[in-house]
């Protein structure tokens, strides 16, 4: 009994999994959560299903960054867009509460763009100019709205947004609304890396000349890459030549076993052809 | 038996021909390569003739070139091309009584060792007052004079020390001329103090003493520059630019005089330039297109000599005997030119007057400079060196262009290339070798050159026949691809189309919407782009070319089209722009006369169709939602991604306008980063394969996006010299960012490394160039970009179930998965360009080429910049060409594409794909000009082109004559056997 009920949990995961559009987004999904540590399965960040058209409700807090430093306790305020509209404020960056209650589902009919933007210094905003990203409508509806953030920062700095979906979003971009109007949000703080070093040999100079010396060809063309032409024929030649040479003794051979058995004219006509022909 | 053999032949052929030959040979040097040098346009020019031996004119050029010409051809006798840092303000010659060879060297250093002499305080740029006075005498030496920079300064021409200096700069006073009467030992230096003070100094010569100091006001104020008129009196206009002034300085007394321009010409034209020249007693302004030349009597009496409609150059004076000065005047008249050179107190007798035909694009004629010499009836002789507008340079004499230099070339803005019309009936071929007998006795010339019985004097005719090769000269296209047409656009406006064959200049055209003209004053080219490029209707459609200028260095100055036919280089048509253009995308899409589209942004961001047809519109909208673009804004450190949006709304109701909306940006700390160097891959490269096969049959999906930017900043500290930080304060960030959404795919920092950065994209790699401060070296950098989301297509029974996902379209707007890997190594040179070779089908390896500091380009395998190199490689990676990993990249002198020849001031290399795969053309811009061929893994698809084709003929006919006798020979003995 116990078994069967794996069995049918497991397929059930299974049909939830491969439910979105390409069996490919579960694996993608995974591979998010580990390679950035983000805590709990999309499922668990919309604990509350919430009508399409629903009025905006404050949902519970979704924590959405990693503690990974103390940059991620900081609040950016996130403006949203829909098409060309004017910008309005979504909410703050660590809780985001809005829904697409209001022409979200306009901009999907349209694959439109949705359009983010944060300001560029999160201790003046905006600080320069705010950094703006956007993403085509239709890429965001899974059973939620799925989105997915890379900020780049340098210091206090936002240098850059990556926003999208955070699988694929396959060419045809079909029009799917979602189940439910709120976002689940993946986010991830990147910083630079450092660039490897170049490599310093100091004691393996004799090493290094040996390298560049491979390559260094000799000036010289060898005897075959000049002479190719004329070498070829005259092998052919050569090997034409000692066919010849073996046919002719062997052919004696086989001439003369006839001609010593029966005299007949027929067998001595035939035999060289046949024996040519055996061998 | 015979197949085994054979085929054991075949393998010894293949090994022995493996290993890639990566130099010439000596007597393959100008069999494929071209090398022109040039100078730049004249700034000043300075005729060497006083002695006997070869004649020779000195020229400094814009291009900051010091040359010296052979006058009887036209020839470069020596060359200096100096940096951008050095530009030359003035020439003269110095030691004009001296030996010659002794007064070429002496004048080098003289100026050479001033300018050591205080650092960079004579020679440097930006002093347009520089003047240069020769003929002073203190005992044995003789003195130079130089002002510049606001610095008058005495320079012994022995060893070019500074015997005396004086300064003017803390005075604020503008110097507008410094004047040495002849024969006397007083320098003046007059100029204006706030516009409307006048002030004299008059200095000895021979110590920097000043004798005396005197200032006068003027309170209508003073415009522009002064013209002396004689050695104590100047011309100068007062601030409206209609009144003359004239300024004499006598004894020290300053005084005025004015002369209202109204008075001189009945007719005014507005306001007034004064064109200065040097000639006594004679002056010219100009107003709008109206030239007139002034005759000054007796101190303040003005009087009109000429007045004329055509445009004018005055040459400098030219003193030919005793106290007679002489001056050339040229003047412009639809296909001729006019020059007169007349005496200067003799204004109604000419010298000579000659008229010359030239030709119509070559522009008008900038300027001028006159030389006399001895005819051979004793009487004086002039000969005149002209440059024209379009930066060439001619000489003149008894009314002929003896020879004529299109430096105009020395100055290349944008280079593309075109096909040559396909051979057939009518069209213009040059003479090939028709006669089979001539055709026969080159090829046993060479048969002898092969088998080495060649006498020296065969060798030298073998040698002068492969370079007089008819066949690369041709004016059709070959079937490899070798023979087109360079379409290059120089500064001064003008397209010249070289073949790529000898280099010879096929036509050129001087671009009208490029000129200055009424409504546009500093017209600026821009870009040159392929117009139409006919495939389909290649044998009856003539290919053309695009040329976008602008009106001005502004950014919202309207632009300018021309469009230009590459087989007969006739204007097609052009269009002046209302908008302006700040960016060109040519589009991917034709319409049906194979017009390629193009969108122009303007500076308020909207975006323009061109062809502006029913059509064009029709196939640009069906793709209106896939076409993205970027726009970098330098100074401000934003990168910003755009769409189209639809229409244009507004004022402006235009079927091909579309109004744009920002999608993305980026915006780098302004206190961190700065934007040096933006690199994309080339919208015409070709990629053959788009996986790798690594070592241990792995697969490593290339992650190829048309879309890809590499961006590089530096700290704005190291934004400076090399040199003036330290390592600590200065890093180099290198971002790949996808243009379509934004997004950031890789950064890395560089610590203690600043630029200048020179990069170049290709495939899914990017190799750039930067400065270390810690290692104190110059390093290379190599970043490729693997595609993630593909590597689980390595399943062989995924590939044939057809279980993959590699055909499925790719969106960008996919969360990309991508990995990354870098190396960097030590690179000794520093660098001026970076290029990487393109072929048709991207199947050939890449060589990346190098512009060096020294004017070369050398080939550097990619294979060197391989981010998997390891110290020992395994012998599976051995086998797919990993080379072991050193610290620095090595510099192999036979891989200089250049040889032994430098292409001065080298700013861009461009290559082109040939028809055959394995070849690339490289051409090679600067001052110089140079191209190539290159095969980068050899020529593996051809044969070359000294193969001998009469041998491999006389081969098999001996083979065929053979196979006949060993029949027969057979044939007899089998009738013999039978018989028997």
């Amino acid at each position: 009994m116990k078994w069967v009920e794996v069995i049918v949990s497991f397929i059930l995961t299974l049909s939830f999994l491969s439910f979105p559009s390409c069996g490919f987004q579960s694996d993608e999904l995974l591979v998010d959560d580990e390679e950035f540590g983000l805590e709990g399965a999309p499922q668990h960040r919309s604990p509350e299903p919430i009508p399409t058209r629903s009025p905006p409700v404050t949902s519970p807090t979704r924590k959405r960054h990693s503690d990974l430093d103390s940059d991620s306790k900081i609040q950016f305020s996130l403006d949203h867009a829909f098409g060309d509209s004017d910008f309005s404020p979504a909410g703050t960056f660590s809780a985001r509460l809005k829904t697409w209650s209001h022409g979200g589902q306009n901009l999907l009919e349209s694959d439109d763009f949705y359009r983010i933007r944060l300001p560029s210094n999160v201790l003046s905003p905006p600080g320069r100019d705010f950094i703006i990203s956007s993403v085509k409508a239709r890429c965001l509806p899974r059973e939620s709205l799925d989105e997915h953030f890379v900020i780049h920062m340098e210091g206090v700095n936002v240098l850059a947004v990556n926003y999208g979906s955070p699988g694929s979003c396959p060419y045809p971009r079909n029009l799917k609304l979602p189940a439910k109007w709120s976002f689940s949000s993946h986010t991830v703080l990147k910083n630079s890396e450092q660039a490897p070093r170049a490599p310093v040999f100091t004691e393996e100079i004799l090493g290094g000349e040996n390298a560049e010396g491979e390559v260094v060809q000799p000036a010289e063309r060898s005897f075959w890459a000049k002479y190719w032409m004329y070498l070829i024929p005259l092998g052919l030649i050569v090997m034409n030549a000692v066919t010849q040479a073996m046919n002719m003794p062997e052919e004696q051979a086989t001439g003369q076993v006839p001609a010593q058995g029966q005299p007949s004219a027929g067998a001595v006509q035939r035999g060289p052809s046949s024996a040519v022909r055996r061998r | 038996m015979a197949i085994r053999s054979f085929l054991i032949l075949f393998i010894l052929f293949f090994f022995s021909s493996l290993n890639p030959i990566l130099s010439l040979y000596e007597d393959q040097v100008g069999l494929v390569d071209w090398h022109q040098q040039y100078l730049g346009k004249v700034k000043q020019a300075v005729f060497h003739t006083h002695k006997t031996g070869r004649k020779r004119v000195v020229v400094s050029t814009e291009e900051n070139v010091v040359a010296s010409l052979d006058l009887r051809q036209g020839e470069i006798f020596w060359r200096h091309v100096l940096g951008s840092n050095d530009v030359i303000d003035g020439i003269d010659i110095a030691l004009g009584k001296c030996h010659y060879p002794f007064i070429r060297r002496k004048y080098f250093e003289s100026m050479e060792s001033s300018r050591w002499a205080d650092g960079v305080g004579i020679f440097s740029s930006g002093s347009k007052a520089l003047k240069i006075i020769t003929n002073l005498k203190i005992e044995k030496d003789n003195i130079v004079i130089i002002f510049s920079n606001g610095r008058l300064n005495a320079v012994s021409c022995i060893d070019g020390e500074v015997l005396w200096e004086k300064d003017f700069e803390g005075e604020s006073l503008k110097v507008q001329q410094v004047i040495q009467p002849p024969g006397s030992n007083l320098i003046y230096v007059v100029g204006f103090v706030s516009s409307s003070l006048f002030e004299m100094y008059q200095i000895n010569a021979l110590n920097g003493e000043l004798l005396k100091h005197e200032s006068a006001a003027f309170s209508g104020g003073f415009l522009g520059e002064v013209s002396p008129v004689f050695s104590e009196t100047v011309v100068a206009l007062d601030s409206t630019g209609l009144i003359l002034l004239t300024i004499s300085f006598q004894n020290g007394k300053i005084s005025f005089h004015q002369t209202p321009i109204s008075n001189l010409v009945k007719d005014s034209f507005g306001p007034a330039k004064i064109i200065t020249s040097s000639v006594t007693g004679i002056f010219a302004i100009k107003m709008n297109a109206v030239t007139i030349v002034i005759r000054v009597k007796d101190e303040s009496k003005l009087e009109v000599v000429e007045k004329t409609n055509h445009e004018t150059s005055i040459s400098d004076a030219l003193s030919i005997s005793e106290g007679q000065q002489a001056f050339a005047l040229v003047q412009h008249a639809s296909h001729e030119i006019h020059l007169r050179v007349k005496l200067a107190h003799n204004w109604d007798d000419n010298l000579l007057k000659e008229s010359v035909k030239m030709d119509q694009h070559r522009g008008l004629v900038h300027k001028v400079y006159i030389n006399n010499y001895i005819r051979t009836d004793k009487s004086y002789g002039f000969r005149a060196l002209i440059v024209m507008e379009d930066h060439s340079l001619l000489l003149l004499q008894q009314g002929e262009i003896v020879w004529s230099r299109e430096d105009g070339l020395a100055s290349i803005i944008d280079v593309t290339t075109s096909e040559l019309p396909v051979e057939r009936d009518g069209v213009s071929v040059a003479k090939v070798e028709h006669n089979l007998f001539e055709w026969l006795k080159g090829h046993m010339l060479k048969l002898k050159g092969t088998l080495m019985l060649a006498s020296p004097q065969d060798v030298a005719a073998i040698q002068s026949m492969r370079l007089k090769n008819s066949e690369k000269s041709k004016m059709t296209r070959d079937h490899n691809g070798f023979r087109k047409l360079l379409i290059v656009l120089t500064r001064a406006g003008k397209l010249f189309a070289l073949h790529t064959g000898d280099g010879h200049i096929v036509w050129s055209y001087l671009l009208q919407s490029l000129q200055k003209s009424k409504v546009c004053q500093h017209p600026i080219g821009l870009n040159l782009y392929k117009w139409q490029v006919p495939h389909h209707h290649a044998m009856d459609e003539n290919p053309s070319v695009l040329v976008i200028g602008k009106c001005g260095p502004s950014s919202d100055a309207p632009g300018a089209l021309s469009f230009v036919d590459t087989y007969t280089g006739k204007e097609l048509s052009s269009l002046s722009l209302v908008h302006s253009v700040a960016q060109v995308i040519p589009l991917p899409y034709t319409d049906s006369t194979e017009q390629c589209l193009h969108l122009l942004i303007d500076a308020d961001k909207h975006a323009h169709l061109y062809p502006k047809t029913p059509e064009a519109i029709s196939t640009f909208e069906r793709e209106f939602s896939n076409i993205y673009w970027y726009s970098v804004e330098d100074d401000n450190g934003i990168i910003k991604g755009h769409a189209l949006r639809g229409k244009c709304t507004g004022e402006v109701a235009d079927e091909v306008c579309f109004d744009t909306r920002e999608l993305w940006s980026i915006v780098f700390p302004s206190e961190s980063e700065k934007i040096i160097a933006i690199v994309t891959r080339k919208l015409n490269e070709v990629v053959h394969t788009q996986a790798k096969v690594i070592a241990d049959q792995e697969v490593m999906y290339k992650y190829i996006s048309r879309n890809l930017l590499f961006v590089a900043t530096v700290a704005l500290k190291g934004s400076v010299e090399i040199g003036s930080v330290t390592p600590e304060e200065s890093w180099l960030v290198a971002y790949l960012i996808d243009t379509v959404t934004g997004r950031i795919l890789h950064r890395v920092t560089h610590h203690g490394s600043q630029g200048p950065v020179h990069a170049v994209f290709s495939e899914n790699w990017v190799v750039y160039h930067y400065f270390n401060l810690k290692a104190h070296r110059y390093e290379m950098s190599v970043i490729e970009i693997y595609d993630q989301s593909r590597a689980d297509n390595k399943d062989v029974w995924k590939l044939v179930l057809g279980k993959h996902n590699l055909t499925s379209p790719i969106s960008l707007y996919s969360r990309p998965d991508v990995i990354t890997k870098s190396q960097s190594y030590f690179f000794t040179h520093s660098v001026k360009a970076i290029a990487v070779t393109s072929t048709t089908k991207g199947i050939t390896s890449k060589q990346l080429l190098i512009g060096t500091i020294g004017d070369q380009v050398l080939a550097l395998d990619k294979r060197f910049l391989d981010p998997r190199r390891t110290v020992n490689p395994t012998q599976a990676e051995k086998e797919e060409g990993i080379i072991p990993l050193t610290d620095s990249l090595p510099i192999i002198p036979q891989s200089y594409v250049t040889h032994a020849l430098r292409v001065e001031g080298l700013r861009g290399i461009i290559t082109v794909p040939a028809k055959l795969e394995s070849t690339t053309l490289v051409f090679a811009h600067g001052v110089d000009l140079f191209f190539t061929q290159l095969a980068p893994s050899r020529t593996y698809d051809s044969l070359t082109d000294d193969f001998n084709y009469a041998l491999l003929l006389i081969t098999i006919v001996a083979l065929l004559a053979a196979i006949f006798v060993t029949w027969t020979l057979s044939e007899r003995k089998e009738l013999q056997e039978n018989w028997r």
